[in-house]
């Protein structure tokens, strides 16, 4: 390998400033090994996400399954520039994270199809996934005044907090401006900066998360960063996604505009790495999918023994009622 | 020719007046109407519009009434709700659609604290006319946050009127009484049940077919034990009734189809008919409204015609587990109801 370019700069997106005198760079470094690494994370979940699909449709999923796909460069993008003893919260479409913040294919796969090598235990599903810093997978949003709430705080405690906005111009089945006045997100922390990022490129996301991080860490207080991105499939596997937007928006996002695409080109046309390899790469993760979706349909479902427990954290065992009187069950911490 | 007219009428005299009608289709029925009797009426909530509907039980209402009447709202519980309950004091008939009952939890302050208790507040002068709807309790696979039955924390509210259909008929007929209501009712569907049809007799059928909220139904008669259920439950009991029937055992269902008010004088007339009593819910069992059956059972005058106590079934006191081994068995199954009648009759 050493012939390739062991490092190349690249001009990024600039991003639109909100209270800001100055930005992200205009630049980005990469080295080959960066490049790779980002590489293999996007398209680890890309494919993860894709089984997640197919095992959706032979009804080994079930329940529901909101797909990350074409979102990629936002969670890798964003852990390349954070730390794993950062805290990072999200929604319902949080596979990606769960993946990024450390969490294996195979715990993944295995908590969606409900078994008890899951993340969960088979216990939470897919969107009650958890890792060390990675506060899940949360069901159910508030998206306007518990948000605004949570600005006013933090700006008055200048706390160090990133509000990220992953921007897929989509609520459901909602388009942003039949659900927001303004959609300028970005801006909508009023009194606290936000930065405007093009949610596609992993190293626009990078330099934006670094810019950002640093701006918490120098004890500015918070900050909200908008990634301008989107989703390939619906909003969850229930909705097919083209009764609100057309094939065509979706095919030329993919052709124009893919994340693991772009990186790849890049790479390529800077000799920084060749064909073969991120083949090799590919043929790699498909092998470490197939694998975890085989651990995910023959691992056994959670014992009835584990029914009850997990109520309550290190608390003494106690009784839990069961469907009638006589049933007296068992929980432990 | 005059034959072919005999055998034309024959052959319409044999089409069945009844016909099966989804619990969706009954819903939608319902909605259709009162928009079309009464233009105060109109449906908000997200994806109601434009999306037909997350469940599709607002299919083709946005098409037939426009911007106006169905309303799309962006993802603000708290705010659409409080905007509805608004809309209802200033003499609007607003249907505020939750997309499940668990995101009320993001609007509950509206319900309580805007909507039941004003007309208290205001001795009368204020009424709200405002039906909050959507699906309640557990679905298929959807987990602990998506699962919740929610109708002993709205029942438990003096000011509300909570409804609970369990199939077609009740569907139409309560939620045409709850829309033509003055008062705040929360009305309590099931998305299991959406898609499963049942038979609506031709005055169903009718724009002015309503069933009274406050009432119970028995669903079917007997005379060894008493059931008494509301929603999806009510099935299950048939169902078990069915079974134990070919042992010898006649239950008697009741299906109480309003919460609150509860029509505790059916349950009482039955259970001094039949002197055993058990209740089957979806919901946990603290605080429940099986809990708040035994009581007012015990403050009346049916407890002296119990022979045993009144046996509660219910879902398994935890939050909602998402492997499917593990939901199947946090939940009554008819199985479940019938060990339950036969520990209740001591058989």
């Amino acid at each position: 390998f050493a012939d390739f370019t062991p490092q190349a700069t690249f001009d990024i997106k600039k991003c639109d400033l909100h209270r800001l005198e100055e930005g992200p760079p205009l630049k980005a470094e990469l080295t080959r090994d960066q490049g790779l690494q980002y590489y293999r994370t996007m398209q680890t979940v890309r494919r993860m996400e894709l089984k997640a699909d197919q095992l959706y449709k032979q009804k080994i999923i079930r329940g529901f399954c909101h797909l990350y796909d074409g979102q990629e460069a936002c969670a890798a993008g964003i852990e390349a520039s954070i730390n794993p003893t950062d805290h990072l919260i999200t929604a319902y479409r949080a596979h990606g994270y769960t993946y990024t913040r450390g969490v294996s294919i195979k715990e993944i796969l295995a908590e969606l199809t409900g078994r008890k090598g899951g993340v969960a235990k088979g216990k939470g599903g897919s969107m009650h996934m958890y890792a060390p810093h990675f506060y899940g997978g949360n069901g159910i949003v508030g998206a306007q005044g518990q948000l605004f709430e949570s600005f006013n705080m933090a700006a008055l405690w200048k706390l160090p907090c990133i509000f990220i906005c992953e921007n897929n111009k989509y609520g459901m089945g909602t388009s942003v401006e039949r659900a927001s006045a303004s959609i300028d997100y970005y801006k909508r922390g009023d009194f606290i900066p936000g930065i405007r990022v093009d949610g596609m490129d992993v190293l626009c996301v990078r330099e934006a998360t670094k810019f950002a991080a640093d701006h918490c860490r120098s004890g500015k207080g918070p900050i909200v960063m908008e990634l301008q991105t989107y989703r390939y499939h619906g909003h969850s596997m229930s909705d097919p996604g083209v009764s609100y937007r057309t094939r065509e928006e979706i095919q030329e996002v993919r052709t124009k505009s893919d994340p693991i695409s772009m990186l790849k080109e890049r790479m390529l046309s800077n000799n920084m790495a060749s064909v073969e390899e991120f083949k090799e790469i590919d043929v790699d993760i498909r092998k470490q999918v197939e694998e975890a979706a085989q651990f995910a349909t023959s691992d056994p479902e959670p014992p009835l023994e584990d029914l009850c427990n997990h109520i309550f954290y290190n608390n003494p065992p106690l009784e839990v009622r069961g469907t009638n009187p006589w049933s007296k069950l068992k929980s432990v911490s | 020719s005059p034959l072919f007219h005999k055998f034309l009428k024959e052959a319409l005299n044999k089409v069945p007046k009844d016909k099966c009608v989804t619990v969706r289709d009954a819903l939608n029925q319902a909605m259709d109407e009162e928009l079309e009797r009464d233009e105060r009426v109109f449906l908000l909530g997200e994806e109601v519009a434009q999306y037909d509907g997350a469940y599709k039980v607002s299919r083709g209402l946005w098409k037939k009434y426009g911007d106006k009447r169905i309303i799309d709202t962006p993802i603000s519980e708290m705010g659409f709700a409080g905007i509805a309950v608004g809309a209802a004091m200033a003499g609007l008939r607003p249907i505020c659609e939750f997309m499940t009952f668990n995101f009320s939890m993001q609007a509950i302050d509206q319900v309580i604290n805007s909507a039941a208790k004003t007309c208290y507040m205001s001795a009368g002068l204020q009424a709200v006319p405002i039906v909050f709807r959507g699906p309640n309790g557990a679905s298929a696979g959807v987990a602990a946050q998506h699962s919740q039955c929610f109708a002993a924390w709205y029942a438990h509210c003096p000011g509300l009127k909570v409804v609970s259909p369990w199939n077609s008929e009740d569907a139409k007929g309560l939620l045409k009484s709850s829309i033509r209501d003055d008062n705040p009712v929360v009305f309590l569907e099931n998305e299991l049940l959406y898609g499963v049809p049942f038979e609506m007799s031709e005055e169903a059928q009718s724009k002015d077919f309503t069933i009274p909220i406050g009432k119970a139904k028995v669903e079917r008669a007997g005379s060894h034990i008493t059931l008494v259920s509301h929603s999806r439950y009510v099935g299950h009991c048939l169902d078990a009734a069915a079974v134990l029937a070919k042992e010898g055992i006649e239950c008697e269902v009741i299906n109480l189809r309003t919460i609150r008010p509860m029509d505790v004088e059916s349950i009482e007339a039955s259970v001094m008919k039949t002197n055993h009593l058990v209740t089957v819910e979806g919901g946990w069992p603290q605080f429940g409204v099986g809990a708040e059956i035994c009581a007012r059972i015990m403050e009346g005058s049916a407890f002296n015609y119990l022979d045993s106590p009144v046996t509660r079934v219910t879902g398994v006191d935890i939050p909602m587990p998402y492997a499917k081994i593990l939901e199947d068995h946090s939940l009554p199954q008819i199985k479940d109801i019938i060990f339950s009648v036969k520990k209740t009759l001591n058989v």
